[in-house]
């Protein structure tokens, strides 16, 4: 009875004081990949209990934040948008934006946010914030097709005329920065937090800032100067304008944007990584 | 086989404000660092690489425990608050790493420190079972499995599609150790869980525990309640501060526990300048001490407790009672007796009271005592506030049901069935 035990369960951990540099165990994770199906349709469904239109807040979230800058800053302000439909200009900028500061937000809260459940049971603390990731990506699909729609609706009506880049095969790597990026800084400041309380009351400003800091409601080449200097130290920056000329063929392709973007979420996920599997060990007698 | 194998461990706390404080502390250490100047914090973190043992600065919720636990078992965990229980629990769940030490678990393990941990109210019965079981460690394809066996179980067939924030907390219960019941680990760890619920689902749940063991899976079991741990486990260890000071039969270590219960706390002996009291009177001691026929110096709900009071008076021809006031931990009085009627006249000097609070009369839990010293059945002269803390332990026939009675008397009143 015993041997068979045995063979049929070879499970055996260790659990010890000891730590590797860089501590991560996918295996484990995988293991609990029904846990993380099941954090993302929480998030789903909880967020829209109770409300009248549900879902579809996912959708007009943009669509209104995007009416508004179209009345502010392509109306009032009249901030040039290279020739592109204002509107849509924002809204493509918007769908892009919207995703990484999801992803941001929300996974800087990983920790914080979950101390009552970490406290009382044990599982890869990583697919909380995995399970944003997903759940943001659900989230962007459905905003694409609205903006997919939205735009053959002004290719049709003739307001605008799109001209489709072949860079928009990279569509994918774009978003992919955009998840990885959100992700190791959410992560990062996730664990931070668990020390320094300050950190969530200066991220919740910092994340506005970083908008007007991203050539959102404003292409890149409307800047000189020091403050162009600035704004292609922002990884962002890269990746929404490149989406925006994959879009519309306006302005070039940013190759040199586009690998510092590249390097840079490469860093911020490693160093996410350590710095979150380094915390989650011991937060609980921090937090 | 041994399922788990716990070596040398050891578990340090920080105490206090330092360094959990903030993003300024850590500055100005840093600050204090590149000016070359003595760190403001540096008795702490010195203490911290040596792990210095007695620095007020930290403390150590286990200190070098090792045991080990075999396929089948069933391992009681007993201590008083404080005495690492928790935090040896959350080592083990991987809610927290030790400090030092190590810990080897032989199979899967599940840990309930709590029912219905991740339970989201705007869901509904059915999605938080998936969400609850996934958080416990199933598969999608186990839940589903076992779902109509976990929602029979639970009895609350009729709600589960209903948002559980509209369950009564009898129901929740139900639904969230529905749901942990039918988790199949080889290691089950159980926090208190009995400490919840009804009656009826305390029964549930033991008998699931009994169920759990005798089907050669480990169990580790913590609890207060004593009765409990000695009808479901087959071993047991009792920590305190941190260290194991006792372990084997679940009766032998139970009554360990008992015994080592502070017995200092059963009394207080005052020199006359230093006693509680005023001008009138003043507290020279009190005893309090268990009778029982076996003469074990245990409180239980079986021991009858003597109390002796020694006190000075200071007022000539006193006419003399006392009172005795008898509190719950939480405060309600629960009885109130005083001394002989007529009172009897007494000299200026040492006086002694005895009271016995019969056995079967106190419920389990603690109590505390207060008395004061009353002229002319009238006047207090002074009252001599919680001179006594004591805790009254379970002590009962088998019965299946083993959580707490309520209330705070358990007098022993006839009350029979006529079959």
């Amino acid at each position: 009875m015993d041997s068979f035990v045995q063979e049929k369960h070879h499970h055996i951990e260790v659990i010890s004081s000891k730590r590797r540099l860089f501590d991560v165990r996918l295996r484990e994770l995988w293991n609990y990949r029904d846990l993380v199906m099941v954090f993302v349709r929480r998030d789903f469904v909880a967020q829209y209990k109770q409300t009248i239109l549900g879902p579809l807040w996912f959708v007009l979230q943009p669509i209104l934040t995007a009416l508004m800058f179209y009345f502010i800053f392509g109306r009032i302000a009249t901030i040039p948008t290279q020739g592109i439909h204002p509107f849509l200009f924002y809204f493509s900028g918007l769908t892009l934006w919207g995703y990484f500061s999801d992803v941001f937000t929300k996974c800087s809260n990983t920790f914080v946010g979950n101390s009552a459940l970490f406290g009382k049971v044990y599982f890869p603390r990583l697919a909380v914030p995995l399970s944003i990731v997903i759940s943001g990506l659900y989230k962007w699909m459905i905003q694409s097709i609205v903006l997919l729609v939205v735009l053959i609706w002004f290719q049709v009506s003739g307001v605008e005329n799109i001209n489709v880049h072949w860079s928009l095969a990279l569509v994918p790597l774009y978003i992919l920065l955009l998840a990885l990026l959100g992700f190791g800084l959410g992560i990062l400041f996730s664990s931070l937090t668990t020390k320094y309380r300050d950190l969530s009351f200066l991220l919740a400003f910092g994340v506005q800032l970083l908008m007007y800091g991203t050539p959102i409601i404003y292409p890149l080449s409307f800047t000189s100067g020091m403050m162009r200097k600035l704004l292609e130290w922002n990884p962002l920056s890269g990746i929404l304008e490149n989406f925006r000329y994959a879009l519309f063929s306006v302005g070039s392709f940013d190759l040199g944007g586009l690998v510092y973007a590249v390097a840079f979420t490469l860093a911020a996920f490693t160093v996410g990584i350590l710095v979150f599997s380094r915390v989650e060990k011991s937060f609980m007698d921090t937090v | 086989m041994e399922r788990i194998k716990v070596e040398h461990l050891y578990k340090q706390y920080r105490l206090g404000q330092v360094g959990t404080g903030s993003l300024i502390q850590d500055v100005n250490r840093w600050w204090h660092k590149v000016r070359g100047k003595e760190d403001p914090t540096l008795k702490v973190t010195e203490s911290n690489d040596r792990s210095k043992q007695g620095n007020s600065d930290y403390v150590w919720a286990l200190k070098d425990i090792s045991f080990s636990v075999n396929h089948g078992e069933v391992l009681g965990i007993i201590g008083r608050n404080g005495a690492g229980k928790s935090s040896l629990l959350k080592i083990l769940s991987k809610v927290t790493s030790p400090t030092k030490g190590q810990i080897t678990l032989n199979g899967r393990v599940a840990s309930l420190l709590e029912v219905g941990t991740g339970f989201h109210p705007e869901l509904t019965g059915r999605e938080n079972i998936y969400l609850n079981g996934a958080i416990l460690g199933m598969s999608k394809r186990e839940i589903t499995q076992k779902f109509d066996e976990i929602v029979a179980f639970s009895g609350v067939e009729k709600y589960i599609d209903t948002p559980v924030k509209r369950y009564s907390s009898g129901m929740y219960v139900r639904l969230a150790f529905a749901v942990a019941a039918h988790l199949e680990p080889e290691i089950l760890i159980v926090d208190e869980v009995l400490a919840v619920g009804d009656v009826d689902f305390q029964k549930k749940c033991m008998g699931k525990m009994k169920d759990v063991a005798s089907h050669g899976r480990t169990v580790l079991f913590v609890s207060h309640n004593m009765e409990a741990v000695k009808n479901l486990c087959t071993r047991a260890i009792l920590l305190e501060h941190g260290t194991i000071v006792s372990e084997g039969s679940p009766s032998h270590v139970i009554e360990t526990y008992l015994m080592s219960r502070n017995q200092s706390d059963w009394g207080r002996e005052y020199r006359e300048h230093e006693a509680p009291g005023n001008a009138f009177t003043r507290l020279k001691s009190v005893q309090l001490k268990p009778l029982r026929e076996d003469g074990k110096p245990i409180i239980t709900v079986k021991s009858s407790l003597e109390i002796n009071i020694s006190f000075w008076n200071y007022v000539e021809g006193l006419v003399a009672n006392l009172s005795l006031h008898l509190y719950a931990a939480t405060g309600e009085c629960v009885f109130n007796v005083i001394t002989q009627i007529p009172p009897p006249t007494i000299g200026v000097g040492l006086h002694h009271a005895r009271c016995v609070i019969p056995k079967e009369l106190l419920n389990t839990g603690t109590f505390y005592i207060s008395f004061m010293l009353v002229q002319d059945t009238s006047k207090p002269l002074f009252n001599f506030e919680e001179v006594l803390t004591f805790e009254v332990e379970e002590e009962r026939e088998t019965t299946n049901w083993h959580g707490k009675y309520p209330g705070f008397v358990r007098p022993k009143i006839d009350f029979k069935i006529n079959p």
